[in-house]
């Protein structure tokens, strides 16, 4: 039989079919993305200019630069969420799988350096996304169910090697040695990388100096994203651009995504559903994994116990905010990376991001109003008049605040766009091959 | 009869013995023996001050396990338990020790300060379900981070009295506030116990523990909740409104979960401070599900739990392993758990069928016989 493949092509437009039509927003032109930069960069000097703060961290490169790597372990958990969640299976055991990541990662760094600390990592994380799916697709065990199980086994597991390997290397039962990350690089003449032993010109810093309204400002943030990178950082976010196209172009990412809208009409069309849910939550658990990993090896240098602080869930919330796409879930790691930096860097500058929140608001309440939805625009308007009453009337903010943000932006984005999103229509759904609903 | 008493049993003993099989392996790789391992847990664990410290461990297990359960029962998912009973605990010990009242209303109204703090967090999050439809699993994840690193680390900062200590801590609760130890009641009974209480706070945990089962097995309200996570749709056709039930889960689970904390604070602490025991609500998810929701099957669990954590620490005494091993041992169990209960019950179903199956066909034959009987006559 030489027709053994030839059906394909037909199959692939029948999957496009059973997918649907794209959802609102799908394509965004690349005018909506640059007018978005702009404002957000506006958004930023003006607040910058009207908070007062003695530092210019809101806009600096040197601010910008950490967002972006402390944005890395929250981003990979949510690309581990839009993989899993992709064929059908919510994963809220991507927290587990960062610990994981984070122990392997140290531990695989004393041993072989930190490249190889990420490959196993990798390998750990996915580890655990396949005991998720060895509970959930094999047994049909509740996803919820067992993602905690596994976050809750995840951290026995770290303390219980910890325990037993670090303290003889000079650690202890909650800590590793210190390690180090891979090296950092910046491009040349945008900000002043070497080429061999040349130093080239540092043009974007050159303008950050200049200390000008808005355009500055624009030079530092800009210059935030291409110097003192770290090559993993790279290949982070290169995996965002790589996930899109393997997601969206690749007959693989189509035949994984009907699984997880509608895995029956997938298996009429000779998908093996069960094989496609593991490799989604697999390769899930290793993006979590190399997440996990980039937290101890590259942004603390050791493995601490509960260093995760539930970055994984938070990953989970831009998974939903990013609309279970790729590029949406990198902004908003960014975001949280950003309030992250904030936090690390000048509690102060917290104060000042009230400040931002009053602005943006203020945008909202007139957009709402030329939409004319009165009520709206009524109450965003009184929200911001009480954070700007809070903001003229003290000089700072509890700083268990920065720590929380986070958590209250996933929740307000939940309360404002729920109707905007649309996750798998299969997700969370048990399947059994040859049963009904 | 019997069989079904060995389809409810089976479940968990597969789990408890994968559990040990895994233990076994997992030791035999930290370089211990595991015989010996066991035998040593086995001797420290089955002393009267162990078992004393077991019960004391398993009490706010056991809450937190039925906070959970709760919502279970209709399928809500209250990941929540953490942030409710921590909160609670820390707003229920400071209104503690500003009140000063007569011993008995004291306890009662931290209890129902605690109740209220939980219910209330909880019931945000319920709130959120109904009117914005955010799902509750993200949001009770959210409203804990926002209750532990944030309100409570914030109201531990400003309630914080510096005492000669230098330790992070509220005020402590006065004598009549606090709730006295059984010991005196176990000693009728066994010998003298030394070193360790047992916390007055077990009774109000089996009153609990009895209001739970007879509201969701006996009373309308909960038949409404059972019915819900049974069959959403045919329990609102049958005039049931979904939102109110979602609302009264939430609630109540909140209520039950700001218990949690009081057994340590009105039984030993006596104030919050930074050693306050935390991770409770997590475990007790971990126990709702050992114990399938049932009033006492969670209470197994939660004995079960409490058991392996008091009696680990024998492990590194006598040098065997790190007791972190039990941290592994409690998350093998809950994964075969419940793998082995979802197989159990699908044999079970399986086998149901074919009963049914095979019942119909011998009526339909009975019938068959009596129609070709009366023919014939």
């Amino acid at each position: 039989m030489t027709s053994r493949t030839s059906p394909l092509p037909d199959l692939t437009s029948s999957y496009k079919r059973l997918l649907g039509t794209p959802g609102p927003g799908r394509t965004v032109s690349w005018r909506v993305w640059v007018l978005g930069a702009i404002g957000i960069v506006l958004l930023l000097s003006v607040t910058q200019q009207f908070a007062k703060l003695e530092t210019n961290d809101l806009t600096s490169s040197g601010t910008w630069i950490i967002a972006l790597a402390w944005s890395v372990p929250i981003l990979m958990a949510g690309l581990g969420g839009i993989f899993s969640e992709r064929t059908g299976i919510v994963n809220i055991g991507l927290e587990g799988m960062l610990v994981l990541g984070t122990w392997f990662g140290a531990f695989g760094t004393i041993l072989y350096g930190p490249w190889w600390g990420m490959v196993i990592a990798a390998i750990a994380g996915a580890f655990g996304g396949l005991l998720l799916a060895v509970a959930t697709v094999t047994y049909n065990v509740d996803h919820i169910i067992a993602g905690v199980a596994i976050n809750i086994m995840a951290p026995g597991i770290a303390r219980f090697l910890a325990s037993i390997h670090f303290p003889e290397r000079g650690g202890s039962i909650t800590q590793s040695p210190s390690i180090t990350g891979v090296s950092n690089f910046s491009l040349p003449f945008l900000a002043g990388g070497k080429i061999g032993g040349w130093r080239s010109p540092d043009i974007l810093g050159a303008v950050e100096d200049w200390d000008w309204f808005f355009v500055s400002d624009f030079a530092g943030i800009s210059r935030g994203f291409v110097s003192g990178m770290s090559w993993l950082t790279l290949v982070a976010f290169l995996i965002v651009p790589a996930s899109t196209l393997l997601l969206w172009k690749t007959s693989f990412g189509l035949r994984l995504r009907s699984c997880g809208e509608n895995p029956h009409a997938a298996d009429s069309l000779g998908i093996n559903v069960y094989k496609y849910k593991y490799y989604g939550v697999v390769i899930g658990g290793a993006l979590a994994g190399f997440g996990g990993g980039f937290l101890a090896v590259q942004l603390s240098g050791l493995y601490r116990e509960g260093q995760t602080l539930g970055k994984g869930f938070i990953g989970l919330a831009t998974m939903i905010f990013g609309n279970w796409r790729p590029v949406g879930t990198a902004l908003g790691g960014l975001l949280f990376g950003f309030a992250e930096t904030l936090r690390l860097r000048d509690p102060n500058a917290a104060h000042g991001l009230l400040l931002l929140i009053v602005i943006a608001l203020a945008i909202l309440v007139l957009r709402a109003l030329y939409q004319r939805r009165t009520q709206v625009a009524g109450w965003l308007a009184l929200t911001g008049a009480l954070i700007f009453y809070w903001y003229l009337s003290t000089d700072s903010v509890p700083n268990q605040l920065p720590r929380i943000t986070p958590n209250i932006a996933v929740l307000v984005v939940l309360i404002f766009a729920t109707k905007r999103l649309r996750m798998p229509a299969a997700d969370g759904q048990p399947y059994r091959k040859g049963e009904t609903g | 009869m019997g069989r079904r008493i060995m389809y409810v049993l089976a479940a968990p003993l597969v789990a408890v013995g994968v559990a040990l099989v895994i233990s076994s392996i997992v030791l035999l790789f930290a370089g211990a023996n595991p015989i010996s391992a066991y035998q040593n847990i086995w001797e420290f664990g089955t002393r009267l001050e162990t078992l004393i410290e077991t019960l004391n461990r398993a009490t706010p297990l056991y809450l937190s396990g039925i906070a959970v359960a709760i919502g279970f029962r209709m399928n809500l998912f209250n990941i929540g338990v953490e942030g409710q009973y921590v909160l609670a605990a820390i707003i229920a010990a400071k209104v503690g020790a500003e009140i000063n009242l007569p011993p008995v209303l004291h306890v009662t109204v931290i209890i129902i300060v605690a109740m209220i703090v939980g219910a209330f967090w909880s019931g945000l999050a319920g709130f959120l379900k109904v009117t914005r439809n955010v799902h509750e699993v993200i949001s009770t994840i959210m409203l804990n981070a926002i209750a532990v690193a944030g309100v409570v680390s914030y109201l531990l900062s400003i309630w914080d009295v510096p005492d000669e200590s230098l330790d992070t801590a509220l005020p402590t609760i006065p004598e009549s506030g606090w709730m006295p130890s059984l010991n005196g009641f176990v000693e009728i009974f066994t010998r003298d116990i030394k070193r360790v209480e047992l916390w007055g706070f077990i009774l109000v945990a089996a009153a609990v523990g009895v209001v739970y089962h007879v509201v969701i097995n006996r009373t309308r309200i909960g038949f409404d909740l059972r019915a819900s996570g049974e069959n959403a749709t045919a329990a609102e056709v049958s005039g049931t409104d979904p939102k109110r039930m979602i609302l009264t889960a939430m609630v109540l689970g909140g209520a039950v979960a700001g218990l949690v904390g009081l057994p340590e604070l009105l039984g030993s602490s006596h104030a919050y401070n930074l050693r306050f025991t935390q991770q409770l609500g997590f475990a007790g998810i971990a126990v709702a599900l050992l114990g399938r929701n049932h009033a006492v099957g969670v209470a197994i669990g939660a004995f079960v739990f409490g058991w392996l954590d008091r009696a680990s620490g024998v492990l590194e005494v006598r040098g065997d392993a790190p007791r972190e091993i039990v941290s592994i041992m409690q998350g093998v169990i809950i994964l075969a758990a419940v793998v082995a209960y979802a197989v159990v019950e699908r044999k079970r179903r399986a086998e149901e069928a074919a009963a049914a199956a095979a019942a119909t066909a011998a009526a339909l034959a009975a019938r068959q016989v009596a129609a070709d009987q009366g023919g014939g006559s």
